[in-house]
């Protein structure tokens, strides 16, 4: 497409049943009842003139500009505050109005100034439209009065100017901050002609402000005082191409916006059905790593990793790695080779990892980072509701009555999502925080949590089987639901087992830290308040109870009837972009795409025709399995697609020793990352924003990725992985992505009606997508539960071998912060580290007093696995007890500490409990002194040319 | 394989499982099956049953009839 602006309606869209016929201008216009005046012109073709009006936030009714008249009614009423009414009939070009709002306009002129053709808004301003739609000609007041024209910029945030000198006041930045984001961090300070635009405190500018660069004031700006830096650098868009963002599990849609081959932004995508709109800092602004420096796009190869890397060609970097894989499959047998699949790649491409791992390689050794984060999501939903994924749209929050939040801090991982959820909460919905922190929902502005759980880690099962126990022997479940839905002589069983006192609140009080009185006070809220929707992240998942957890939810949710309908639900909230496409697409060991086992003959037999190669029937190994295979000399070599586990992964002694033991490490990433210190073969990557294909975010919505420039390195992912096959072989011909899509649907059910074109028509499709439900399914379990009836699972609350002692006191946490993004690949290469350029440990005064630390000191944090050093932050924000960090910083590496302990069912390492002291330190630990040395040397690329 | 570790892995299946009684031992067989790669299996089999809980040996056996 060309570069038009997005629509704007003027106010926001209302939902009624009823309609409203009036007349405008002389056209009959039919809209929903409760529609403003200035929506219903704008839906009909016309257009009123305003400033203060924008369709992201509600009617301010302030600029005085969007005026009409209207018969039978007084005066001049503003038409965005002005509804709709049967019959009514208005005028908007009038002689009157002419003059009002031309007198309107003069009063803005007058204090703004008149550098139109220099000013970095110039053709893309609605003052400059508005001023030339009211056919101003002369500003009767003159330019030399009192005025702002002197302010100075604020150029504190990195991506966006502030000049107050160019502002209006029309409010627009101070309400999306306050209702598009919910962070309340902008105001209007003064009155009348001292109104100015005020971040935060006096004397903050927006880079000290509790301004979190979401980019929502931005967009809302209708001149040039807030603006992306880019935009002044670069000079207006000429095209837009509409596409999904590659952070995090919402899926945010935006319209990357571009001169030639250049990206000068990414705007929010109004009609995107993940985001309606909205952004957060990362997706909105941190794409600057896609053109870093750091960018390898020369294939290398060496034979170890004790030498420097050899750049060359791509035949050569192909058929240098086919013959490696060949070599080792014909000595060593297919199973010693194996891959992993990347959730921020397309599901094309995780597709195509996982069929070269089985139909190539000829193992099931693939898996994906869904093993270190929501692996016993799939697993839990699974076995209660029989498939492998969240059952609502984010939509479906505005329904919601009570929210329960339990291991998640939206505000930090899934912001976009967050703030919908704030926006329903100040709306009057309750909430139940259940988390170690004091995450920021707890509260924040005009929100507060009806309950704070604060647990101690790792007794996420003993709170929800004491809360199912509260809900059970207080009456509390929803019997005609459990009998309709559910198998009846389970539920049974399973209420039976917690109706025991030893899950009472009581009984488990000592081993929680939960008051039992806020705990039953938190179910019955649950259970009785209306419909209750679940959100759960990693401090669910993370656990070596995690997928008992998941199942946990699950009763929960089944037993008080909250699923199959608008409101309520059990909601993963999956942490990569492409984390639920990765796992959809047949990503782990044990599964074929649409999570079928390997081990069904049909569904072998089907894969088995359409490849033409025969399948193992046995699972395959798992990450943590396949170190420990590399260790015993039965697994030698390994395809890395876009993750960097050497960071991600727990225990990273661990790691790099599995590693180091393979023959052949292959990594297919757009950096040197930390994995790739032990690998023999670099395979440049793409950037989202250089490849077509699609992503499934956390609500199985699949969208759209779209490419805008070419890849850097020459080829997309899908064509190296395509190359790497037919070096091997394989004969491999895909043209296009749409083609990959086409074989999915045609072997996975969920995706039967799923294809390129009918994405290009509907915008987005929800799997399941086939015959039965082939416009997709928003809510899922609707009528019944996909494996029949519901299956409530006894989950007993097993406590973690991982202890606290003498030596190691202290519970580590880890998590992750707004303006990183994983192990920071991308984030660490934008200016996002102005917020984050290091980890660091929070710990609680108390402890911090007693080992005569202060914020900011440098502390030793050890385990019984690794240490490593960083600086203290002394906070409240967590317990007595337990201290927590982020692991975004490969010179950190907070994953030196954490152990191999791991779910019981999958693996998911339990990256929420770990046993650590902290203590003073003055210096880097040995670990980190020998790895920056290593890294250091196994980075060198060698001078000589490729032979 | 790590020996150490399939004995814990299968310990501890066998521990989350307990709670259903007299049907654990067959959960916990039926998950190794699903789960487990062949060197797994194979190496669990092989070894020393002496550091399996009571539910973990007699899944284990479970998965060698």
């Amino acid at each position: 497409m060309g570069y038009e602006p997005q629509a704007d309606f003027g106010t926001p869209e209302v939902q009624s049943e009823t309609a409203v016929t009036l007349t405008i201008d002389g056209r009959t216009v039919m809209v929903p009842a409760g529609t403003s005046v200035l929506r219903a012109a704008a839906m009909s073709g016309g257009s009123i003139p305003s400033l203060c009006a924008t369709d992201s936030v509600k009617a301010f009714g302030s600029c005085r500009l969007c005026l009409v008249e209207v018969d039978g009614m007084r005066g001049t009423p503003a038409s965005c505050t002005t509804p709709v009414a049967e019959g009514m009939i208005v005028h908007t070009q009038t002689e009157r109005l002419a003059r009002l709002r031309k007198g309107v306009m003069e009063l803005y002129i007058s204090d703004h100034p008149l550098d139109c053709l220099t000013c970095s808004a110039n053709n893309d301003c609605e003052l400059q439209d508005t001023a030339a739609e009211v056919g101003l000609r002369d500003v009767r007041y003159g330019y030399t009065g009192a005025n702002h024209l002197g302010e100075a910029t604020d150029s504190s945030n990195p991506y966006f100017d502030f000049d107050p000198s160019k502002c209006i006041a029309c409010s627009r930045c101070v309400r999306a901050c306050d209702e598009v984001q919910g962070t309340l961090a902008l105001t209007i300070d003064g009155r009348g002609f001292a109104s100015k635009v005020s971040a935060g405190q006096a004397g903050d500018d927006f880079l000290s402000s509790e301004c979190v660069s979401c980019g929502a004031c931005v967009q809302a700006c209708p001149t040039a005082t807030l603006q992306e830096k880019a935009i002044k650098e670069l000079g207006k868009p000429e095209r837009a191409v509409v596409t999904t963002c590659a952070y995090c599990g919402v899926g945010c849609t935006f319209r990357a916006e571009m001169k030639g081959e250049q990206l000068v932004r990414m705007v929010p995508w109004k009609d995107g059905k993940a985001n309606r709109g909205h952004s957060c800092v990362k997706g909105r602004f941190a794409w600057g790593y896609a053109k870093h420096q750091d960018r390898i796009t020369t294939p290398m190869i060496r034979e170890s990793i004790e030498e420097p890397w050899r750049e060359v060609d791509w035949a050569e970097a192909l058929s240098f790695t086919a013959a490696k894989l060949n070599a080792i499959k014909a000595e060593y047998g297919p199973r010693a080779l194996g891959g992993i699949s990347s959730s921020r790649c397309t599901n094309e491409e995780a597709y195509l990892v996982q069929k070269l791992v089985r139909a190539g390689f000829g193992s099931n050794n693939i898996d994906t980072c869904a093993r270190v984060c929501h692996s016993p999501t799939g697993y839990g939903l699974s076995k209660t509701f029989g498939t492998s994924a969240g059952t609502q749209d984010f939509d479906s929050v505005e329904q919601a009555d009570v929210i329960l939040v339990i291991g998640a801090n939206p505000t930090e991982a899934h912001p976009v999502f967050a703030s919908r959820m704030k926006r329903r909460l100040r709306r009057g919905a309750k909430l139940i925080v259940i988390d170690p922190r004091r995450i920021d929902l707890v509260r924040s502005p005009h929100i507060e949590a009806s309950h704070h759980l604060a647990l101690q880690p790792g007794t996420n099962v003993a709170v929800l089987t004491a809360m199912a126990h509260v809900i059970v022997t207080e009456g509390l479940a929803d019997e005609a639901f459990i009998r309709e839905r559910c198998d009846w002589d389970e539920y049974q069983d399973w209420s039976r087992f917690v109706s025991n006192q030893r899950h009472s609140p009581e009984a488990l009080e000592a081993v929680t830290r939960v008051l039992a009185a806020d705990l039953r006070a938190a179910a019955r809220l649950y259970a009785t308040g209306g419909n209750g929707a679940i959100y759960y992240g990693l401090g669910v998942t993370e656990h070596s109870q995690g997928s008992s957890t998941v199942m946990a939810i699950a009763n929960l949710a089944m037993v008080t009837g909250n699923i199959g309908r608008r409101g309520v639900g059990v909601n993963p909230l999956r942490g990569q972009n492409n984390v639920q496409g990765a796992c959809d697409m047949g990503s782990f060991p044990h599964e074929l795409p649409g999570y079928r086992h390997i081990s069904g003959t049909e569904t072998r037999a089907q894969f088995e025709t359409d490849w033409g190669v025969a399948l193992d029937p046995e699972p395959g190994l798992r990450i943590p399995n396949m170190l420990d295979a590399a260790l015993d000399g039965s697994f030698r070599a390994l395809y890395v697609q876009g993750e960097d586990i050497l960071q991600s992964d727990p225990n990273t002694h661990h790691v790099a020793a599995g590693l180091k033991a393979m023959d052949c490490v292959i990594v297919h990433d757009l950096f040197l990352n930390e994995t790739a210190n032990y690998a023999h073969v670099f395979l440049p990557g793409s950037t989202f924003l250089e490849k077509d294909g699609t992503f499934t975010n956390a609500e199985r919505r699949i969208q759209r990725v779209r490419k805008v420039m070419e890849p850097a390195a020459g080829y997309a992912d899908w064509e190296v992985t395509q190359e790497l096959a037919r070096a091997m072989g394989l004969n491999w011909n895909y043209a296009h992505p749409s083609e990959i899509m086409d074989e999915i649907a045609r072997l996975t059910p969920t995706f039967s009606c799923v294809s390129f074109a009918r994405l290009e028509a509907e915008g987005s499709l929800q799997w399941p997508v086939n015959e039965a439900a082939p416009d997709g399914s928003p809510i899922m379990h609707v009528d019944g539960f996909v494996r029949g009836r519901g299956k409530f699972m006894v989950t007993d609350y097993v406590p973690t071998d991982e202890k606290t002692g003498p030596r190691y006191p202290l519970l580590l946490t880890t998590g992750r912060v707004l303006s990183q993004y994983n192990v920071g690949a991308q984030t660490r290469r934008t200016e996002n580290v102005v917020w984050h350029d290091e980890d660091l440990l929070e710990i609680h005064p108390s402890d911090a007093e007693n080992r005569g630390l202060k914020d900011g000191d440098w502390v030793r944090l050890a385990s019984r696995t690794g240490e490593t050093t960083l600086r203290a932050q002394v906070t409240g924000r967590v317990a007595p007890g337990v201290v927590y960090t982020t692991f975004h910083h490969p010179a950190t590496q907070a994953n030196v500490v954490t152990t191999d302990y791991s779910d019981w069912a999958t693996n998911c390492p339990e990256y929420k409990v770990t046993a650590v002291q902290v203590l003073p330190s003055n210096g880097p630990s040995e670990w980190q002194e020998s790895y920056a040395s290593w890294s250091v040397k196994s980075r060198r690329i060698s001078a000589e040319p490729a032979e | 394989m790590d020996f150490a570790r399939l004995t814990y892995m299968a310990n501890q299946i066998a521990r989350n499982f307990a709670a259903q009684g007299d049907a654990a031992a067959a959960l916990t067989c039926q998950h190794i099956k699903d789960y487990w790669d062949p060197r797994m299996k194979a190496a669990i089999l092989a070894g020393e049953r002496s550091g399996l809980d009571p539910i973990a040996r007699a899944a284990v056996e479970l998965l060698e009839s």
